[in-house]
């Protein structure tokens, strides 16, 4: 049934990722990988892997963006242009475009969670759910010809043959600076849930409509290069100076 | 996004059967001529050859009879449903015709709903995807029944053989119709402005202006292969230019000297090649509706 759930639990699992802290080193999207390629349904797939033209399935990608702010491509003038890296996996949207125009009833929004799966055993790869998706956060592979995307790792989160720790996403679980925070944002006192309050957490795209559960953290303010340097040059500094050269100083000064 | 042969077959051939069917439903050809019959056979055929295509682009198509399921809340599935729903009283329609040379008003009328429906809801499968800004109008839609319609009757023309006057009155102005609603459909392609930019994707608009710094990978991956198609964009302008060439001047041509001569196989002659004409533009047509569409997902490329 590829219409959205009615009756929805409070629980929303979801990602929180923080912006300010990834260092972009790709370590989530290579455990994704790992992970999500030997367990549930077919293989993530790779084509011509020794060949030119490399390519293969990923549910998590790591896209750098360079942000400028204006007049900020001269150094020190208006805040500095900075990289920020950006993980990108499905947000597991409360009103998700790619459950509803799936024609098989292989994309579905799980009531109990809001976790948003694909039964491979259903889909037939026609891939209008990639292009209902805004985020990318679906890829077809191109072996199996089914729709792969983030489960969030629910056969992980669940899975109580796991150690305690080990039952988050494998990505969060594998993040070497904490970037990543898996828990319910349905449930106000969660840790997700009052970091995205502090922090000020955001939505990717609001303007598609899709809601999405996965909530973005910003990037802390920055001192800007100029803020850090002293405005009047060390050399320069007579504070403090006493007796003649104060008086010298000042006199210098009035001419 | 990504130009798919099977995709393009698919919506231009069926929706030119289901215009034609529409024609038929209506009565507009006598079905006790050969010509009438073979009209029939033409839009199944049509419609056939359209279905099997649009399951060629499946990365499993032997699943393909599930996508008939999800009617509630898919267009691609209401589009399977009323496909095939309406392919019964067109062949029940051309059995009447080619064995009892009638034609039945009521499965007449079945048929021409179920037609409009079935072309109706081919485009919303484009038009509701919000991502797409320039499908996302109810003009998509309208320029689908359009060019449907305008087809249909374009062949109807040509069955009847310049002897169909009111076919051929019908035929140019469905052709003008669907010329100003495609031409007000790409004024606002070309000039709208996109919801979603690489700041409102990233949630840095705050900081500044937000540009790709490093791709998540050296190559291309299923998304900028399939959502990033740029070819045809190149060529957009001599496309257009095509396309409106076939699909608009030449079959207008066709229906002009028709007209003018009225009847004979000079006239049919000039019909058929105008319906060829017609159905290359469009070919080319639908082929810039996908190449030239912009997916919000590159926002992130």
């Amino acid at each position: 049934m590829t219409s959205l759930p009615q009756n929805r639990t409070a629980k929303k699992l979801g990602l929180v990722i923080d912006l300010d802290v990834c260092v972009g080193c790709h370590a989530c999207v290579i455990s994704c990988k790992e992970w999500n390629t030997g367990g549930y349904g077919s293989a993530l797939s790779d084509q011509h892997p020794y060949g030119e033209d490399v390519s293969g399935t990923f549910l998590n990608r790591i896209h750098s963006f360079e942000v400028t702010p204006e007049g900020g491509q001269i150094i020190g003038e208006a805040g500095d242009a900075r990289v920020v890296h950006f993980p990108k996996s499905c947000l597991h949207c409360e009103d998700a475009p790619c459950v509803t125009v799936c024609p098989t009833g292989a994309s579905y929004k799980r009531a109990e969670d809001g976790i948003v799966l694909v039964d491979e055993d259903k889909c037939i790869g026609c891939g209008l759910c990639a292009w209902a998706c805004a985020y990318g956060a679906r890829e077809m592979d191109l072996a199996a010809g089914v729709m792969k995307k983030c489960t969030l790792c629910v056969d992980r989160v669940y899975n109580e043959t796991l150690k305690h720790e080990d039952r988050v996403p494998s990505c969060v679980r594998t993040c070497p600076v904490n970037a990543r925070h898996f828990g319910d944002l349905g449930d106000p006192n969660s840790d997700v849930a009052i970091m995205v309050v502090e922090r000020g957490g955001f939505d990717l795209m609001p303007e598609q409509g899709t809601r999405p559960t996965n909530k973005y953290l910003p990037p802390r303010p920055r001192t800007s290069l100029s803020d850090s340097a002293p405005i009047i040059p060390l050399a320069e500094n007579t504070e403090g100076a006493r007796g003649f050269f104060a008086w010298l100083d000042k006199t210098l000064d009035r001419i | 996004m990504h130009p798919a042969y099977s995709i393009i077959v698919f919506t231009t051939l069926s929706g030119l059967g289901y215009g034609l069917a529409v024609v038929l439903g209506l009565g507009f050809l006598d079905p006790s001529l050969l010509m009438t019959k073979l009209a029939y056979l033409t839009s199944l055929a049509l419609i056939s050859i359209g279905l099997a295509a649009s399951l060629l682009h499946l990365g499993n198509p032997q699943r393909a009879w599930r996508a008939l399921s999800q009617w509630r809340s898919s267009w691609l599935s209401r589009e399977g449903v009323m496909a095939i729903a309406t392919v019964v009283p067109l062949t029940l329609s051309a059995a009447l015709a080619i064995f009892g040379d009638r034609h039945d008003a009521i499965l007449g009328f079945i048929t021409v709903l179920g037609a409009l429906v079935t072309v109706y809801c081919t485009s919303m499968i484009y038009a509701s995807l919000k991502t797409v800004d320039s499908w996302h109008t109810k003009l998509t839609p309208l320029c689908f029944l359009l060019f449907s319609l305008a087809g249909g009757f374009l062949f109807a023309s040509a069955f009847v053989g310049g002897n169909g006057l009111v076919e051929e009155l019908l035929a140019l102005l469905f052709v003008l119709l669907a010329l100003v609603a495609k031409m007000v459909w790409r004024n606002r392609a070309t000039t709208l402005l996109p919801i979603s930019t690489p700041e409102t994707a990233t949630g840095l608009g705050f900081i500044g202006k937000v540009g790709l710094f490093e791709r998540p990978h050296a190559l291309d991956n299923y998304l900028t292969r399939e959502m990033g198609f740029r070819v045809a964009r190149k060529h957009a302008a001599k496309l257009w230019v095509i396309a409106f060439v076939f699909c608009v001047v030449l079959p207008i041509l066709a229906l002009l000297l028709a007209l003018a001569i009225a009847g004979g196989l000079t006239a049919q002659i000039a019909l058929v090649l105008g319906v060829v004409a017609y159905v290359l533009g469009v070919f080319v047509e639908r082929w810039l509706f996908f190449a030239e569409a912009k997916h919000a997902v590159m926002n992130y490329y």
